[in-house]
């Protein structure tokens, strides 16, 4: 997975050098590039991040994680030829109707960042990715647009840019022709903050999404797994999604 | 001492003539904030290599304490028309200074924003006492489990 990245270390390590003489000459304090590794952040291959959806506590009426998913990501302007088809959904809310019943129930899905994604099967650049931490990416830089992830996707999850975007969030670079989805707020979760769609459930008073660390067995998502009923979508594909639901 | 003479007037010939090259050169905006460690030089040489490696790092790894963040190059490097910074629609775009001149085109900015933004809230790891850090979190699904 990550020997696009290891060549390009590599190359840096060597420009590194040249770095140390250059600085050593002009007198200026010495700094290395790519040194930074023992200190190094980010994704941590002891952690899976998940959630847990309860759609009894997801209110029919309520579109807060919708929004405050807009906002942080910057998606949901449409341009002047929007469709519902073919709009940008990183997140969205589905109403199911038990029609013996009449049950309804409300809650939203997203990418449900699968352990063996389909999506990253089917990529032929390597662009769609999963993360040590089980976070599935699109990395758009090597993303050429092909939509066979989109395909591939048994959730729907992903999204086409189709107009160009202008005045982008610095948290979420977006544009025509690459494919996006949920990042489950790596930006944020990186700088150990909550994804924006949870953040904004709790302020909501709901609390329908639990976020946490589904490797830890004493974190509070893995207990409610573990004692409570919940289903993956589309069980019988054996994913095993991160992404966890109750009361559907 | 011809000799010299010579020599010294052929330096200073040499460097008239660099001078007179820098002129030709495009006209890089000034930036504001400390400059590069490594120099000028090797970030007019590099600063594409830096960056793809860091972009590497970022979205691969997770790894968001970068030297060479697209996202924020414009802390320092924002040229500004009117009071309000430019895109890189406008030529005078601190990217566009040299690429223009030789005849480079990225396509950085069909994602990247191109100006400063004022949220930087991501920048800095998050503290416990902030509500929306994952300690914080944490510590108020404990409490409300205990009770
Ligand atoms: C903390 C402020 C700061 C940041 C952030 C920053 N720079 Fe700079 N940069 C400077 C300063 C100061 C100079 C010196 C400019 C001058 O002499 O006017 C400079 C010089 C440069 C030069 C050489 C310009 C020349 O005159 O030849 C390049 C190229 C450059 N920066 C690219 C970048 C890129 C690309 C990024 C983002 C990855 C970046 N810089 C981020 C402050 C910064
Ligand atoms: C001091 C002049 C200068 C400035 C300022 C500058 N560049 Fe460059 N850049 C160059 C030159 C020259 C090249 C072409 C190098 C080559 O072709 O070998 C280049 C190439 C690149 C490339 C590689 C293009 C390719 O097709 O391989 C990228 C990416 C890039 N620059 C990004 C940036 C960004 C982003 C900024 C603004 C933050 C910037 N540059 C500002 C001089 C500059
Ligand atoms: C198709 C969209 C797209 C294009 C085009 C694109 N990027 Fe990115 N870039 C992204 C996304 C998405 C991220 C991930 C941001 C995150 O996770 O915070 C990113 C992240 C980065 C990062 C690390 C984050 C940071 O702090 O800046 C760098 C550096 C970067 N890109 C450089 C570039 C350069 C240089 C170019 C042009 C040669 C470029 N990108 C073109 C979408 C794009």
């Amino acid at each position: 997975m990550s020997n696009r990245a290891e060549l390009t270390r590599r190359d840096i390590l060597k420009s590194g050098a040249a770095v140390a003489t250059i600085t050593l000459a002009s007198g200026v304090t010495l700094m290395a590039f790519g040194g930074s590794d023992a200190n190094a952040t980010g994704a941590d291959a002891g952690k899976r991040w998940g959630l847990l959806i309860d759609a009894n506590k997801c209110a029919a009426d309520c579109s807060d994680c919708v929004t405050a998913c807009k906002t942080e990501n910057g998606w949901g302007s449409h341009g002047e030829h929007a469709s519902p088809e073919t709009d940008v959904a990183w997140i969205r809310k589905v109403t199911l109707k038990d029609k013996q019943t009449g049950r309804t129930v409300s809650a939203p899905i997203m990418c449900q960042h699968c352990e063996t994604p389909p999506c990253v099967d089917v990529c032929p650049t390597g662009a769609s990715m999963k993360r040590a931490d089980g976070i599935v990416l699109v990395d758009k830089h090597a993303c050429i647009g092909c939509r066979y992830c989109m395909m591939a996707c048994p959730f729907k999850a992903r999204s086409f840019v189709h107009e160009d975007v202008t005045d982008q969030s610095v948290n979420a670079p977006r544009g025509k022709g690459t494919v996006e989805s949920c990042t489950l707020c790596v930006h944020r979760i990186d700088k150990g903050r909550i994804p924006a769609c949870v953040e904004s459930c709790e302020a909501a008073g709901h609390s329908a999404i639990l976020f946490g660390d589904l490797k830890d067995p004493d974190s509070a998502i893995s207990k409610a797994l573990l004692n409570y009923p919940s289903i993956a979508l589309r069980a019988d594909l054996g994913l095993n999604p991160g992404v966890r639901y109750q009361n559907l | 001492m011809r000799l010299v003479l010579a020599l010294i007037i052929t330096i200073f010939g040499l460097t008239g003539l660099a001078q007179a090259q820098n002129a030709l050169a495009p006209n890089v905006p000034t930036a504001t904030g400390a400059p590069h460690a490594e120099g000028n030089e090797y970030w007019r040489k590099n600063h594409m290599d830096l960056m793809r490696h860091d972009r590497d790092l970022t979205l691969r790894e997770g790894e968001r304490d970068i030297q060479a963040s697209l996202g924020q190059c414009f802390d320092c490097h924002a040229v500004e028309e009117a009071g309000e910074p430019v895109t890189y629609e406008n030529e005078k775009h601190f990217c566009r200074a040299c690429h223009d001149y030789a005849a480079v085109n990225v396509d950085c900015f069909m994602c990247h924003r191109s100006t400063p933004s004022d949220n930087v809230l991501n920048r800095a790891m998050a503290t416990p006492d902030e509500p929306n850090s994952i300690a914080a979190y944490l510590a108020r699904l404990a409490a409300e489990a205990d009770q």
